[in-house]
């Protein structure tokens, strides 16, 4: 009677919402961060059945891989000053002050509201209407790359994804400010197992990181897809201790934050002129001009979304541990 | 049809009501958690909900290809919302820090 791709589609619906309730209801924090993990990659999944390749790549990558990184990190350094570290029974590590039930049940209407409205506005808009694919379709000749999303991206749209670059330059200078002078908790001592699986991993995910780069002129992948993969280089570096970030290092890293930023918008200010705005590439070297800036900003977003894992700025070691 | 007979079952109704019950699910995370870890992901939770509504609005049905302009767009906010989690996090470790030494 009905389709059986459609009881796929039922059960992974109801698996993305059991994992969201679960991730935030399961008392210990670092179960909530697997979950979560779990709940990013299957929602990854339901992306993908929905036509929408791309999106599900940098969910995977980055909202959940690197998301996660980011996640356990956290709890790592917040059970270390805690002094929770090796007490797996200090499930939370904020003391849990009781909420008032009279507030929980306000929040709860209120959210309940909310949601009601967004079901309403939801069932009853027009699904499959007309959007922008006709008019994508009828400019992509003109804009040098064939995979429609990337052509949106750096091309058609390409004033929202230079400021994409840009809050991604401003999160890592505001974590490094932040951080400043916090005595960081020791990285976790990982075995011999660890070492081997990166050094084995490593040029892999290299060769994924590139052709996912190379191949978003054409099909699904692009350069924020591959700078998330080649991330994961400079996190499994870092772990592995392969690489240990040093003061005289900051120079070459701030060079390559700004690098993507500043190639964009210096390619988007330089096409201008005789005629044409900013951003409008001339036809013929549409797509050099595309690759460069998608590799360039692949570079800077690798490098940032390590540096964003690594958090503090590296500095010498200092060994009273104060506030700075 | 919404309140009338039974509307078709298509990927785009599932994952649509999927994703504003994950919102809703978030959206009460962020309000009721305790933990600052926890109200972190809440929001996180909130952010695919809102992507699975774009993409599914990006949907058409399977011989026509998707919206490119809301694909590009839940990118963008996949990237923002990384951002926007780390420096979060950086506040969380920096005021734990902070907290444990006033209590030392």
């Amino acid at each position: 009677m009905t389709d059986p791709i459609l009881i796929f589609d039922l059960l992974l619906a109801a698996a993305v919402v059991a994992l969201a309730v679960a991730s935030l209801s399961v008392r210990d924090l670092f179960v909530a961060i697997v979950l979560f993990i779990t709940f990013g990659l299957l929602s990854a999944l339901a992306w993908v059945r929905l036509a929408a390749p791309d999106v599900a790549l940098a969910e995977a990558a980055i909202g959940t891989g690197v998301t996660g990184a980011l996640l356990l990190k956290t709890l790592h350094h917040l059970r270390y000053v805690t002094g929770t570290l090796n007490r797996p029974e200090a499930f939370s590590v904020t003391p849990a002050a009781p909420v008032p039930a009279p507030v929980l049940w306000a929040n709860a209407a209120f959210c309940g509201l909310i949601t009601l409205g967004l079901a309403v506005a939801f069932l009853g808009a027009p699904r499959s209407g007309p959007g922008f694919d006709a008019l994508v379709a009828e400019a992509l000749p003109q804009s040098g790359v064939e995979h429609p999303v990337t052509a949106v991206l750096l091309s058609f749209r390409a004033y929202d994804t230079l400021m994409e670059v840009v809050v991604l330059l401003a999160a890592v200078i505001g974590v490094w400010q932040i951080e400043r002078g916090l005595s960081d908790a020791p990285a976790p001592v990982l075995g011999e197992v660890f070492q081997g699986f990166a050094r084995l991993t490593l040029p892999a995910i290299v060769v994924v990181g590139t052709y996912l780069l190379w191949k978003g002129a054409e099909a699904p992948g692009g350069a924020f897809q591959g700078g998330a993969v080649l991330a994961a280089v400079g996190l499994l570096l870092l772990l592995s201790r392969l690489y240990v970030p040093q003061p005289s290092h900051r120079g070459v890293a701030r060079w390559a934050f700004v690098l993507g930023t500043g190639v964009f918008a210096g390619v988007a200010l330089l096409v201008a002129g005789g005629g044409r705005v900013a951003f409008e590439y001339p036809p013929e070297h549409a797509k050099t001009l595309i690759l460069l800036i998608e590799g360039l900003v692949t570079i800077s977003i690798a490098v940032t979304l390590a540096a964003l894992f690594h958090g503090r700025e590296p500095v010498a070691l200092r060994t009273d541990g104060g506030r700075g | 049809m919404m309140f009338g007979t039974m509307p078709q079952l298509t990927p785009d109704l599932i994952y649509g009501v999927t994703g504003i019950a994950v919102f809703a699910i978030g959206l009460v995370g962020a309000l009721c958690a305790q933990d600052r870890l926890r109200r972190v992901l809440a929001l996180k939770l909130c952010s695919v909900g809102a992507g699975f509504v774009l993409v599914v609005a990006a949907w058409r049905v399977p011989p026509a290809a998707p919206d490119p302009v809301p694909h590009a767009l839940v990118i963008t906010g996949i990237v923002v919302m990384v951002s926007a989690t780390a420096v979060a996090l950086a506040l969380i470790r920096r005021l734990q820090t902070l907290e444990t030494e006033d209590d030392a």
